[in-house]
């Protein structure tokens, strides 16, 4: 198996407790387009602190990773064109569709939830559209 | 109290998140390359992360939350346009560039310019959602 596959479920494994943590503690799903989009546009604003204190650390932490050793490299493309479109969708889906990989694909398929898993399938067909396209025009 | 588990939480999600490789944008393209050189790593991340994850839907069972309240009702079974359309625009914008909003997060401070501008777009996104779903709602409630 290769190490690639080990720590993505090292890590999956932790993304898990993560999940568990912010809902057996604070009884809340932690999704990330949730949390960011509610301070975002003000409908988590009696929630904001630990919305606040939550993205510091998903921030901080890798940040000090990052720091520290662990080399990672995000090769992300530099077409603003790309980035643009894709960071408006995103942002806009994730709302308009109340979730994104975290809230619908971790937390909803976890529960057996319909919808998280109905969007899990629907996000990851369009992805897999979306990828299959650009290459063919790259 | 909240805030150290939110604290430990958003640690918890970013360390994962960094580790799993999730904050490369190659490994989650490689993911949705189906038809090419398919990488199944987040497979395994979203695997590792769902049984944890089912183990505490469990223990919410007959408990409350640490801090008080009631745990998150489970939602009914419909789909709606809205959940759809959401989940496809947020796949395409996903397999433009790689990035979700946990990792275009995590990977915020060593990203570069093209994490920051994704991150912008993104903020711009979530800002205008609201917005334009009251724009679209508007025509059905008028009648």
């Amino acid at each position: 198996m290769p190490i690639e596959w080990i720590w993505g479920l090292v890590g999956g494994a932790l993304i898990g407790c993560a999940g568990a943590v912010y809902l057996l503690g604070n009884g809340r799903i932690m999704g990330a387009s949730g949390i960011l989009g509610g301070l975002v546009d003000g409908t988590g604003r009696d929630t904001s602190a630990e919305r606040l204190a939550f993205l510091a650390a998903l921030i901080g932490v890798p940040a000090l990773l990052f720091m520290w050793g662990t080399p990672v490299e995000t090769h992300a493309t530099t077409n603003w064109l790309l980035l643009v479109a894709g960071g408006l969708l995103v942002g806009l889906g994730t709302r308009i569709g109340n979730g994104c990989t975290s809230g619908h694909g971790v937390c909803g398929i976890s529960r057996l939830n319909i919808r998280g898993i109905v969007a899990t399938c629907i996000y990851i067909g369009a992805g897999v559209l979306s990828v299959t396209a650009l290459r063919g025009m790259f | 109290m909240r805030l150290i588990l939110a604290l430990l939480a958003g640690g918890l999600f970013g360390t994962g998140l960094h580790l799993s490789g999730m904050t490369d944008t190659q490994k989650v393209l490689g993911f949705l390359d189906l038809f090419g050189a398919w990488d199944p790593t987040l497979m395994f991340v979203m695997g590792g992360a769902i049984v944890p994850m089912a183990i505490a839907w469990a223990l919410t069972r007959g408990r409350s939350p640490l801090v008080g309240g009631t745990f998150p009702a489970k939602p009914d079974a419909k789909l709606d346009p809205r959940l759809i359309s959401g989940a496809v625009m947020f796949g395409i914008g996903w397999g433009l560039v790689g990035l979700c909003p946990g990792p275009a997060l995590a990977s915020l401070t060593y990203g570069g310019p093209s994490g920051l501008i994704f991150f912008s777009a993104m903020v711009i996104g979530m800002w205008l959602a609201p917005r334009a779903l009251r724009l679209l709602d508007r025509p059905a409630t008028a009648e």
